[in-house]
This record gives C-alpha cells, sequence and structure tokens, in this order.
C-alpha cells in the first residue's frame, strides 16, 4: 500500500510539471505580431524538427522551394527584434529558438551555417 | 489567289505552328514545388575576349550576394570565383577570365566525398549538403579547378539563403536559389550591369536557348577536357 502511495505521488508530481507552465520556458519572445504558425503550437514545440528536416532534404537536394516549412520563415516569423532594437544573438535567451534550448538543454547545430537573424533587407524590421 | 487553304497548304501550316510552339511548351518555368529534374542542365558560355582584366564586378557581386567574407587571409579565405589572368608564353598573349566551380557532369568531388555531402542536382548544378559535410576536404583536393574552399572560421551573419558555416567546403552553388526562381547568378548580372556581358547563362538541354544556339557557332573550351569531367562552363576565345 505504501509503495502504491509513492508510485501514485510520483505520478501526480510528474504530471503536474508536464502540465503547461510549469516546465514551459520562461518569458520566450512573442512570434511577429499577426503571423500563424505553420502547425498547432503545442505539436510544433515537440515536432518542429521533423517539419525542418523533411523540408530540408527537398529543398537541398531537390530545389523544392515552396517554402512552408523553411527554417528562414521560422526565423522570419520567431526572431524579433529585443527593447533595445537589434536581433538577439544566437548566444542570447532572448532569441526565440536559444531561450527554450537553454532552457531544455539541448544544443542546436542549425545556427552554425544557417542565419540566426532574419535578413535586414528580406525579412527585417 | 484565294483566301482557302487546301489540304496541303493546311497541314504544312498547322505542322510547322505545332513545331514552333513544341519548344515552348516543354520548356515552362517550373513551379517551385516540385523537384528539379535532368530535362534543364544549367551552364555558363564565358567569353574571354570580352573580359576585362582588373575587372572584378563578378567577384565582388557573387561575394556581397552570397556573404562570403574573409578575414583578409588570402591564402585561406573562401573563394567561390576568382579572377584568373593567363599568358601564353609563345604568343604573349594575355588572357583574363573568371573561374568558378565548373559545374562537371562527372564531378570529382562527388566521386570522392565519402559521406554523399557532395552531389550533383539532377538539373546539373553541383553543390556541397552541409548537413552532411565532414569538412575532410577530399573534394578540394579531388577538383581540378580549385573551385571549393573550407570555411576555417566561425561564421556569423550569413545570408539567409546562404548557409555557411565553420568546417565544412563550400563553392560557387551557380546562385541556386536564384536560377530556381527564375533570375541569373550574381555574377552574370554583374558582368552585364559592369557593360562587359562576357558570361551567358542558360540551359544547355535546350537546343534553343541562347547558350546553345551560341555554342553551336562559336568554338569553345572546356578547361582540363583531357579529363573528361564535362563541364558546365565553357570558355569561348581562350
Amino acid at each position: 500500500m505504501k509503495r502504491f502511495l509513492i508510485l501514485a505521488m510520483c505520478w501526480g508530481l510528474w504530471s503536474m510539471a508536464s502540465a503547461e507552465g510549469l516546465f514551459s520556458p520562461p518569458n520566450l519572445p512573442k512570434a511577429k505580431a499577426g503571423s500563424q504558425c505553420v502547425d498547432n503550437p503545442e505539436l510544433m514545440r515537440k515536432q518542429h524538427m521533423q517539419h525542418i528536416l523533411h523540408q530540408r532534404n527537398q529543398t537541398m537536394r531537390q530545389g523544392i522551394r515552396d517554402g512552408k516549412n523553411s527554417l528562414v520563415e521560422c526565423v522570419n516569423c520567431h526572431v524579433t527584434k529585443t527593447a533595445n532594437g537589434d536581433f538577439p544573438s544566437i548566444e542570447s535567451k532572448d532569441h526565440f529558438c536559444a531561450g527554450c534550448h537553454q532552457y531544455a538543454a539541448v544544443k542546436i547545430d542549425c545556427f552554425q551555417c544557417h542565419a540566426s537573424k532574419p535578413d535586414v533587407i528580406v525579412g527585417g524590421k | 489567289m484565294t483566301n482557302q487553304l487546301n489540304r496541303r497548304q493546311f497541314l504544312t501550316l498547322s505542322s510547322s505552328l505545332m513545331l514552333l510552339t513544341i519548344p515552348v511548351a516543354a520548356n515552362p518555368p517550373r513551379p517551385l514545388d516540385q523537384p528539379v529534374t535532368s530535362q534543364k542542365r544549367w551552364g555558363l558560355l564565358i567569353d574571354t575576349s570580352k573580359c576585362s582584366t582588373g575587372c572584378d564586378a563578378c567577384v565582388n557581386a557573387c561575394h556581397i550576394d552570397n556573404g562570403v567574407t574573409g578575414h583578409n587571409r588570402p591564402a585561406t579565405d573562401a573563394q567561390w570565383i576568382r579572377k584568373v589572368t593567363v599568358k601564353d608564353k609563345q604568343t604573349q598573349k594575355v588572357t583574363s577570365l573568371p573561374l568558378m566551380c565548373q559545374h562537371c557532369e562527372n564531378p570529382p568531388c562527388v566521386d570522392v566525398c565519402p559521406t554523399t555531402a557532395s552531389f550533383k542536382r539532377a538539373d546539373g548544378i553541383v553543390l556541397v549538403d552541409k548537413h552532411l559535410c565532414i569538412g575532410c576536404r577530399y573534394c578540394m583536393m579531388a577538383c581540378p579547378y580549385k573551385a571549393r574552399s573550407f570555411i576555417h572560421e566561425k561564421v556569423e551573419n550569413q545570408k539567409p539563403h546562404v548557409p555557411r558555416g565553420m568546417g565544412t567546403v563550400e563553392a560557387c552553388n551557380l546562385c541556386v536559389k536564384r536560377v530556381d526562381e527564375g533570375k541569373l547568378p550574381s555574377c552574370v548580372e554583374a558582368c552585364k550591369n559592369a557593360g562587359h556581358n562576357a558570361i551567358l547563362f542558360g540551359d544547355l538541354r535546350d537546343a534553343n536557348s541562347e547558350i546553345s544556339q551560341r555554342l553551336q557557332k562559336v568554338s569553345s573550351a572546356a578547361l582540363r577536357a583531357d579529363m573528361g569531367l564535362n563541364p558546365g562552363v565553357r570558355y569561348e576565345n581562350l
């Protein structure tokens, strides 16, 4: 009985912790106003890499550029200027991707090569 | 003479009209949600007689548009395109030409790549998939044109459409995104704007394209033709 109670408590704690709020990274920057994500945000939080991986091979190898799941578009919407008017560095918590990845302690490789800020001319503002 | 066509005239006229329309219909611009096919092969024809010694408009445009930056260290800085001046020792004739990835039909860089990062797209553009590149630089050794560069240092502020990063190899990508969008590569446009118009870009598979028509008329050369790589870049008046 005691063991069952401990298990039940652990399960209760885990489900509370997994719920929205307790484990969500603090102060994630908001995406560009009036924009709509390519998929349900809940799903994107877990599966954004699957979307990007699929698109990346198609674009790189076959030249398919319909842009729906393009990383450039992710950055254009999600990386917004900070209070001082500059785009945040990928090292900073103010960067949408870095904010969450630092919190989750998952390394991002994308921005070793890809631009982490919107194009000043195309996606800027 | 009457306005009415007889059977023979009608058939001649309609078949010639069909012949006129077929090449146009066979070459529609590719919708961007469709993959590239081998029905096209992109290439360049460079007229060295129009290329001016000392002009580096193509090099500058390429490096600015693709965000190719360096550290003022010419030995190791990336070079997607460079100007080469050659002199015939017998005749003293000096020729200036731009040299970039030659987009070979049989690219040695693709042959030697251990991770398939180096690949040729169906339309003939030779690219490096940096997701797979491990920076071994075999391709750099295999390329007879010294077209590829290695990125030695961390890169920041890349252009969104041209990812570049430390530890990977890169080269001219024939401005693949611009080409996909139906635009000319940066070097071609810059050469045109500089008033030289020495570089012609087009589809080598389309017999009616300007580049194919010109290649049929003038004598042109592939660099290191002895290697049988069949480059997509050819030189005229070399």
